[in-house]
């Protein structure tokens, strides 16, 4: 039994259908890229396993349990943290304060406030600014420390490259590699496609709400995942 | 002379509606909901002191360490149970609900207690005052209500900065979908909003009653007065409702003053000067305070 099975998801916004018999498995300790052009339905699938939209048809599987109905604070308890798209930091917490809501299902484990600055330590110094007063990359740093604080044992990751500087790049997915080497289970969602390839073990390429191939990067040729990602 | 005492009365007027305000506020604040039966829960706060002190003889006063708490918990179980169905649907549901919250609310209290004013007994403490000189003496209730909403701002602030539940509150307020991914349940979070509003409603009507006589269907009149206040204060202010319960005060005692009908309309006018000139409140908060 996989730690992550979802097997064929439909999920809607109301009318719309978003993900068509959508189906993933991932296994613990493992890091999986899930990539696809603009509006193939990466994130609506992220927000699925979080917990933040319920699937209208398949299961959710998530380290025994059936999940497909739990809502998204359920999900943080058990163990999932999504940094979401956007970064959506607090506006009126503090840096400080955004990172320790992130700890509000008092969930054990390695990380803490003082982890968190070793990683980030920039946010040290700045952890009295208004959360939202950061640059895009110290903004996506307390994002990515807040999922942290909730000690999760699966970390879902929605394009947490978008809009930084290519140095800035570098150094987030630095810290990625290291999350995933204490053992955390990570699910990253890029649309640079290479970045995605290169920093997983394996991917799921999703097109108009299905997947359209899926593997281990080694295995695929460069045409192959063109006609994935654009339907040629 | 006459002035100062004047003004010194509508500054401590503002205690009250900044009561009034808070409530509401705070409820707009967290959930975006607007609360129509506002006013008739604080009427509902009054009438449940006069029927706990009239019950149990005690003085109204310590009635409030038995009403603010079944207040709270029917402002939680009032979420929980009703409103919290509506929320995502928008503005409109919650309106409706509380529309008609309002109209058996003032129908009930008129059934139980007719339509006539009561007023809760208070004995000496209604009308003693402290004289500062000649002119001007300090009422001891409107100075009691004073204290009381100074403190009661003071500890929602506390409760908002320092405690991990506080900030919750303002995660959910901010953007309830991300707060719901940090392990809050946004929820629960609304009915404890709606129970603490309920518990500063209790503490208004308690003291409005000692203050004065009042009736089943004074709520909708309460209910302006808060709205005033937060509209000149500006929503998401604590300290900002204060200041504007000051101003509506001021402006209706000031009003009072120059011609006694002009109490209400002095208040009214201030109001809306203040939308028309700053539509977001004197003391809008961009970020928290
Ligand atoms: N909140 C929403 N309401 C309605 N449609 C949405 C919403 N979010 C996304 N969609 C639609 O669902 C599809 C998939 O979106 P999304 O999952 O955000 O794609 P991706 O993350 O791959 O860019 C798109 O067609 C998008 O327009
Ligand atoms: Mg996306």
């Amino acid at each position: 039994m996989s730690f992550l099975s979802v097997d064929n998801i439909n999920v809607f916004y109301n009318e719309f259908q978003a993900l068509f018999g959508v189906s993933m498995t991932v296994e613990k300790g493992e890091t999986v890229a899930i990539i696809g052009s603009n509006g193939a339905g990466k994130s609506t699938l992220m927000r699925t396993i979080a917990g933040g939209l319920i699937p209208s048809q398949g299961s959710i599987r998530y380290d025994g349990a059936d999940t497909a109905e739990n809502s998204a604070f359920e999900m943080n308890r058990l163990g999932v943290a999504l940094v979401p798209e956007g970064r959506k930091i607090f506006p009126s917490l503090s840096v400080e304060e955004n990172l320790k809501i992130g700890g509000y299902s008092n969930r054990a484990g390695q990380w803490t406030l003082e982890k968190v600055y070793e990683l980030f330590p920039i946010l040290k110094e700045r952890r009295n600014n208004g959360g939202t007063d950061l640059s895009g990359g110290q903004q996506q740093m307390v994002a990515i420390g807040r999922a942290l604080m909730s000690n999760p044992d699966l970390i879902l990751m929605d394009e947490v490259s978008l809009g930084l500087a290519p140095i800035i790049v570098n150094e987030i997915y630095t810290v990625v590699r290291q999350i995933a080497q204490t053992g955390t289970t990570v699910i990253l969602v890029e649309q640079d496609v290479n970045r995605g390839l290169k920093e997983a073990d394996r991917f799921y390429c999703l097109l108009e709400g299905k997947v359209s191939l899926a593997g281990n990067p080694a295995d695929v040729t460069q045409d192959q995942i063109s006609k994935a990602y654009f339907g040629l | 002379m006459q002035w100062i005492n004047t003004l010194v009365q509508g500054i401590l007027l503002g205690g009250l509606y900044a009561l009034y305000g808070t409530g509401l506020s705070l409820i707009f604040g967290v959930m975006r909901i607007v609360n129509l039966a506002h006013g008739d829960f604080i009427m509902l706060g009054a009438f449940m002191s006069l029927l706990v002190t009239s019950m149990l003889g005690l003085p109204p006063l310590i009635s409030i360490a038995i009403v603010v708490p079944v207040m709270f918990l029917l402002g939680f179980l009032l979420q929980r149970g009703i409103l919290n169905q509506t929320i995502g649907k928008g503005l409109m549901p919650p309106l409706v609900i509380t529309f008609g919250l309002s109209i058996i609310v003032q129908n009930v209290l008129q059934m139980g207690f007719s339509a006539d004013s009561q007023g809760l007994d208070a004995g000496a403490l209604e009308t003693a005052s402290i004289p500062i000189n000649d002119q001007i003496s300090i009422g001891i209730m409107p100075l009691i209500t004073f204290i009381v909403a100074v403190a009661v701002l003071a500890g929602l602030q506390l409760f908002f900065n320092r405690t991990k539940v506080g900030q919750a509150f303002r995660a959910t307020s901010d953007d309830p979908e991300t707060a719901e991914l940090m392990g809050i349940n946004s929820r629960q979070i609304y009915a404890l909003a709606m129970g603490i509003s309920f518990a500063i409603v209790a503490l208004a009507g308690i003291l409005l009653g000692i203050r004065t006589n009042f009736a089943p269907t004074d709520g909708p009149a309460r209910l302006i007065f808060a709205f005033e206040a937060v509209i000149i204060g500006g929503l998401g202010s604590l300290w900002g409702t204060l200041a504007g319960g000051i101003i509506l005060g001021l402006s209706q005692n000031i009003g009072a003053q120059i011609n006694p009908t002009w109490f209400q309309l002095a208040g009214h006018i201030v109001t809306l000067i203040v939308l028309a000139v700053r539509p977001t409140g004197l003391f809008a908060r961009t970020r928290d305070s």
